[in-house]
């Protein structure tokens, strides 16, 4: 046994305690322990990551002195701890670009109870992320539930009280299929824990007369999933959402919390029921159409969107589309390509939604297009990072964005099933224009001379803050992030494929 | 009909309720509200019969609304229904699905120390999920305190002082004769009920979840009766924040000192003590009196948060305003 096997159970725990911790600490000290805090578990997590890379297995760790199909358990794989680390990084970057805004938005004394929430719910991103038994992952669910509703009321406007009521009744919903879903599937397979739920399955998907259940079972499941992380016909939450959160939490939600619930069900699908049980029902199929209608119908939405947040939550539609789509293939390539526009899309998309609120602030606050005008040159360094992570989002190449298109088109290919390849590669394409249509609007938009249309309005307001400092380092990282991936995708997908490879 | 119900899916306005299109004028720009307000009404003086025809979109609205809403139900339970009749009978013997079971029943007793096997279950075999489920209402807790608590974004002007804000003069009872008599007698019973549930928890139905809810129901009844200024001598937000912090952090550190024990196939040292004693059980006992803790204290900040908008009196009014700050200089009394 080594010391290293226990670092997952360290991560969960100590982000527990942080979150209690925080409620007791004056604003700054709950920054400056929460930002302490979130540096150790990047550690920690790429510890594990480069343990399991070297070894080259996973491993099962008991929660407790009970073994398998008694007692909880986690398990830790080289794809569980890239995860981990990607959960860990953004947040780290996400709190330290963002706090310049969160003391903004924030009424001081509620500030450190912000921070409490964070670390709750890193916890719960945590154990998503290395739980090996549906029903923790449940319970961590509910925990980042709260914790999402909470750091969207915590700016106290009508629009983020509105959009958490909104937000909170349909993950509510979500999380109420969810739990029946595990309901029935504990019903039929007797096991809560993955891998014996998985050999248990196995058996009872012999008889074809409990096929329709297990589909009702795993579909009610997913569709649950789909309204909690925005699927298709489930996406409409997302706009006000994201749009009206203070940008740090905006950046979280998007760019996090819909991708462990994504994790989840990936986790769910491939490890506790089985591909095998899985090709007898529908629900990949279902999942493969909804995800290309959502990558189309969340591009139309965006160019269509008033304003600026507007735009880039509902191209978090169309991205999260992208995975389904990934998912939806049924192959291993297709669930490489989806992994890996987790990462992509959670780098990119967290820059672009904390680089906005910097240039709204230089335009008066305002987030309309026509105010945005040369905002670029008002705040030059947040408009660079805003087109490295536009140009990223349309798939240019060196960037992120380029990757995970490429990747799903040889996906498709090397399934052989010719529709499918005609659908993906031609929604792709469709879809790299739409993107390319509303982000080079908005880039063009921004670099634009302020006077060509009137007069700059709201002079120029040079930022010389402190906060500075925060959002050009996490804004660095989060670019080179999105280079490497573009640049180094073979590493990253090797990693991916390694442990999809040990993932079972 | 296909804007209005546009602006319905995307969370623009609400045909159902207009309560929630007021709530968001709040963010619009004063200015376009002004505009907005003044065509609306020229709109509406020069041609009232587009006023009813947006009353009657508005009614075709929520016809359709309703329709739609039962048919999902209608269909929704009907498939549950389905799905429930063809799961595998209650008391039907089904050997895959008792290998878990059978274990926690047999064997329960013998290797957590607990008579009750549903204490042992969630402390014991599946106690990682208890831990996430007792920060879940910490979670709950804090998200309340943010929505309610009294700051410089939500306080309502004119209703400063905080015992007038939710005013204990408005709900209060303190001077009915008939509830502090039976509330006198019934609350020794009801706190001694709580902390037997609580204590019990390893031997009888019950444990830290019902017995802490029993607990904080008996403090909710008596700042009821006694009013809250009789609650604030004894319990601050202080007091509350020192009870959660350490029952939490105790339970996160005992859970994980006993998880890290287990997983290296170390001896935790753990007494199991006789089962059937009140100290038996193993870690079940504490735990159990650290989760009652929270519990209760949650289910009474709930209740204080709701009331008044503070749990004890530490609010800090000095950024709030002048008017406040007078009110706190004099206890809180109107002069």
């Amino acid at each position: 046994m080594n010391f290293i096997w226990n670092l997952p159970l360290f991560t969960v725990v100590l982000s527990l305690f942080s979150g209690v911790v925080c409620m007791m600490l004056s604003p700054r000290a709950a920054r400056n322990y929460t930002i302490a805090y979130e540096s150790v578990l990047v550690v920690m997590t790429g510890c594990v990551l480069g343990y399991t890379l070297k070894t080259g297995t996973s491993y099962t760790y008991p929660m407790g002195e009970f073994p398998a199909p008694w007692g909880n358990e986690i398990r830790f794989g080289c794809l569980e701890a890239l995860i981990a680390l990607l959960f860990a990084v953004i947040l780290l970057c996400s709190i330290t670009a963002g706090y310049h805004f969160i003391r903004k938005d924030i009424d001081e004394s509620k500030i450190n109870l912000y921070f409490s929430l964070i670390n709750l719910m890193t916890a719960a991103l945590m154990a998503l992320a290395w739980t090996n038994d549906v029903f923790t992952g449940y319970v961590f669910l509910e925990i980042l539930t709260l914790t999402s509703c909470g750091i969207l009321i915590v700016r106290e406007i009508g629009r983020t009280t509105l959009a958490a009521a909104r937000y909170m009744i349909l993950n509510l919903m979500g999380s109420g299929l969810f739990l029946m879903g595990i309901v029935l599937l504990y019903d039929i397979s007797g096991h809560l824990l993955m891998v014996p739920m998985r050999q248990s399955m196995a058996l009872v998907s012999q008889d074809q007369s409990s096929i329709p259940v297990i589909s009702l079972a795993i579909g009610i499941m997913t569709v649950g999933i789909a309204i909690k992380s925005g699927l298709f016909p489930f996406y409409f939450w997302m706009p006000d959402t994201y749009g009206w959160a203070t940008p740090a939490s905006g950046s979280i939600l998007s760019g996090l919390v819909t991708k462990a619930y994504i994790f989840l069900l990936f986790k769910i699908l491939y490890r506790a029921i089985g591909i095998d049980v899985l090709e007898k029902t529908p629900v990949l199929k279902i999942l493969f159409v909804l995800g290309i209608i959502g990558m189309i119908g969340g591009s139309v939405n965006a160019m269509r969107a008033s304003n600026v947040n507007r735009m880039i939550a509902f191209s978090s539609a169309a991205q999260t589309g992208y995975i389904y789509m990934g998912l939806g293939l049924g192959t291993v390539a297709g669930f490489e390509a989806a992994i890996f526009q987790i990462l992509a899309h959670a780098v990119t998309k967290s820059l672009l939604f904390l680089t906005v609120p910097y240039l709204a602030e230089v335009s008066g606050n305002r987030l309309k297009f026509h105010s945005l005008q040369g905002s670029g040159r008002r705040d030059p360094l947040a408009a660079h990072f805003f087109s490295i992570s536009s140009l990223s989002m349309i798939g240019i190449p060196i960037f992120a964005g380029f990757s995970t298109k490429l990747m799903f088109g040889q996906a498709a290919v090397l399934g052989g099933i010719h529709w499918k390849i005609l659908v993906v590669l031609g929604a792709l394409g469709i879809s790299s224009v739409l993107n390319a249509i509303y982000f080079i609007r908005t880039m063009i938009r921004i670099y634009n001379d302020p006077d060509t249309l009137d007069k700059d309005p709201y002079g120029s307001h040079p930022v010389t803050d402190r906060s500075r400092t925060g959002f050009f380092l996490a804004g660095m990282v989060l670019s080179l992030l999105n280079l490497f991936l573009g640049l180094f995708s073979w590493v990253v997908s090797d990693v991916i494929y390694r442990g999809l490879g040990m993932f079972l | 009909m296909r804007s209005l119900f546009r602006r319905w899916f995307y969370g623009e306005s609400d045909p159902i309720d207009d309560l929630l299109d007021v709530a968001r004028q709040e963010d619009l720009d004063r200015q376009t509200r002004k505009n907005i307000s003044k065509k609306n009404i020229r709109e509406y003086e020069a041609r009232p019969e587009a006023r009813l025809s947006v009353e009657r979109m508005r009614k075709r609205f929520r016809w359709i609304y309703l329709l739609t809403a039962i048919v999902c139900c209608v269909f929704l339970s009907y498939v549950l229904l389905y799905a429930v009749s063809s799961l595998p009978h209650l008391g039907e013997l089904n050997p895959r699905t008792e290998e878990v079971v059978n274990r926690y029943v047999e064997k329960g007793l013998e290797e957590t120390g607990a008579v009750n096997i549903v204490s042992g279950m969630i402390l014991d075999y599946r106690a990682f999920d208890t831990l996430g489920e007792s920060h879940v209402l910490f979670t709950a807790l804090i998200c309340v305190m943010i929505l309610l608590r009294i700051d410089s974004k939500n306080q309502r002007k004119g209703y400063e002082d905080y015992y007038t804000i939710r005013s204990d003069t408005y709900f209060d009872l303190s001077h009915d004769m008939i509830l502090r008599t039976i509330c006198r007698a019934l609350l020794p019973c009801i706190l001694l009920y709580g902390i037997y549930i609580l204590l019990n928890g390893q031997n009888s139905p019950g444990g830290g979840f019902s017995g802490g809810a029993v607990i904080g129901a008996g403090m909710i009844l008596f700042s009821a009766s006694y009013g809250m200024k009789t609650v604030d001598r004894f319990l601050t937000l202080k007091l509350c924040n020192i009870i959660t912090f350490v029952s939490l952090a105790f339970y996160s550190f005992a859970k994980g000192y006993v998880f890290f024990m287990g997983a290296n196939g170390l001896d935790a040292h753990i007494p199991k003590g006789t089962p059937g004693a009140i100290l038996s059980g193993g870690l079940i006992l504490p735990l159990d009196i650290a989760v009652g803790c929270v519990v209760s204290i949650t289910m009474f900040g709930f209740y204080s948060l709701f009331r008044r908008g503070s749990i004890g009196t530490d609010v800090d009014y000095s950024r709030i305003d002048n008017k406040s700050r007078r009110l706190r200089k004099t206890g809180g009394r109107k002069q």
